[in-house]
């Protein structure tokens, strides 16, 4: 399963866009489990200490915001792309 | 990204630790007069916190970056920002059943001497967290995590942060915090155990102006030499303890307003303070347009204005509450919300711009290597 990253988190993934997930799960959430075992650091930038997706985080499976489909619950096939954005903030 | 030049930190060199919105930047003296700067350091975070460690031996910088996307975090360098500590750790957390995420960490205090492995964060949401190894790791303060207030508390403009932290500077001794807007707490028995003390300090936003707590204290500052006397800036107040906060007296004596952010001890006598007046909080500028720095040498008695080499027309500053510092023997140094950080050398009497143009400056530090 691909995540693709922003450029300011790719320094967390060896210059990486993209990580790939192994496995086969079915929900973002678990998705985001697996990539924390492989990169802690990365997975602190998206979620809070409490497990939560950073407000001002957007996470988007196959072009749809998870905020509007079921948040970490929202479901992920094989094929899935998971993009990862900041959003849009002024200053 | 263009960054200034890097440049090395001799032994004795004065160096200005400047956090702003957009990244961390070093300052350095130049021998014979002005400044060469470094920076950004964290380019695109905001840097509400910077300290210097130089106990046990150490010559460590300490920074806060954050993003209000990515979350904050706490790193340090031991060469001058040659280099920092792991981009990819987050040392600072929360207990998962407390509830609370780490927001924002406002204050980084080293101990005294006395515990030279001690340090202590003030951050967002309002808490304090203590290291006792020197900074590889890092626990709340259970008393104030716990502390039967917490559901009461409400956050200032900043946001609920713990940004002051003071103490005698004895191993499980007296400390006092300040949050925005709880007010001053204080532990008489190194943080076990903590008591609001903000007596006589007002709540000018809360139909009771003298709560227990609820204050939003901007600033506390004390001397080493006298630490039971406290000197506090108020979200409108200017107030001085003599027996620890038991009670607060008010001091403001001759400035053009009570409101303020910023307020440092002079690091020789204990009886001089410097604050930057701010018009109100509807108005956040310094008064009459005039970037004027008001010195008390008798404890608040008395307040005067240090203008020399300030800006005294057309001049619409604000200061915050970290953007003020001194250092022996009679350096003081601040940064203001529209990127100019200025420094004296006379204990405030004149003034030179180090720097304009820089992002906000929300922390000024100072230390020498």
């Amino acid at each position: 399963m691909r995540i693709v990253l922003p450029e300011a988190l790719r320094e967390l993934a060896g210059e990486r866009a993209v990580v790939e997930v192994a496995g086969g799960r079915d929900e973002v959430g678990g998705v985001l489990g697996a990539l924390r075992a492989a990169h802690p650091g990365l997975y602190d930038r998206l979620m809070t200490e409490q497990g939560a997706l950073r407000p001002h985080v957007n996470i988007f499976v196959d072009g749809e915001n998870i905020r509007f489909t079921g948040g970490l619950e929202t479901g992920v096939e094989a094929a899935s792309e998971i993009l990862v954005l900041p959003a849009i903030s002024g200053g | 990204m263009k960054t200034s030049a890097r440049f090395e930190v001799s032994g004795g060199d004065t160096v200005l630790l400047l956090g702003t919105t957009k990244g961390a930047f070093l300052g350095r003296a130049r021998v014979g007069g002005g400044w060469d700067l470094d920076g950004p350091h964290f380019p695109g975070e905001e840097v509400y916190a910077m300290a210097y460690d130089d106990r046990a031996g150490r010559s460590r910088l300490w920074a806060a970056p954050g993003s209000p996307f990515w979350g904050t975090t706490l790193r340090f360098s031991d060469d001058f920002g040659g280099s920092w500590s792991g981009k990819d750790e987050r040392p600072v957390r929360f207990p998962e059943d407390s509830g609370l995420s780490l927001k924002r960490i406002w204050q980084i205090r080293p101990g005294s001497e006395a515990e030279p492995d001690v340090i202590h964060l003030g951050v967002e949401p309002a808490c304090l967290f203590e290291s006792r190894d020197a900074g590889d790791s890092w626990r709340p303060v259970e008393g104030l995590l716990n502390h039967p207030h917490r559901e009461r508390w409400q956050p200032g403009a900043g946001g609920l942060c713990l940004h002051t932290i003071v103490g005698d500077g004895e191993p499980g001794g007296r400390m006092m915090i300040a949050i925005s807007a709880a007010g001053a707490y204080r532990s008489d028995d190194g943080g076990a155990t903590w008591v609001a003390r903000n007596h006589g300090v007002r709540a000018e936003f809360l139909p009771d102006k003298h709560p227990e707590f609820g204050q939003c204290v901007h600033k506390i500052a004390h001397h080493p030499v006298n630490p039971g006397r406290l000197f506090l800036q108020n979200h409108w107040g200017l107030y001085r303890s003599e027996d620890w906060g038991d009670t607060w007296v008010d001091i403001a004596n001759g400035v053009p307003s009570d409101f303020g952010f910023a307020m440092a001890m002079h690091p020789g006598d204990p009886d001089t303070v410097y604050i930057v007046p701010i018009e109100s909080d509807g108005f956040r500028c310094t008064p009459d347009a005039k970037l004027r720095v008001y010195r008390t040498r008798d404890g608040g008695a008395s307040w005067h204005p240090l203008t020399e080499g300030l800006p005294q027309e057309n001049a619409y500053e604000t200061v915050l509450r970290d953007a003020l510092a001194t250092l022996a023997p009679g350096q003081v140094f601040f940064g203001t919300r529209s990127g100019k950080v200025y420094a004296s050398r006379d204990d405030g009497d004149s003034w030179e711009l180090v720097r304009d143009g820089l992002p906000p400056v929300v922390c000024v530090k100072a230390c020498v290597a």
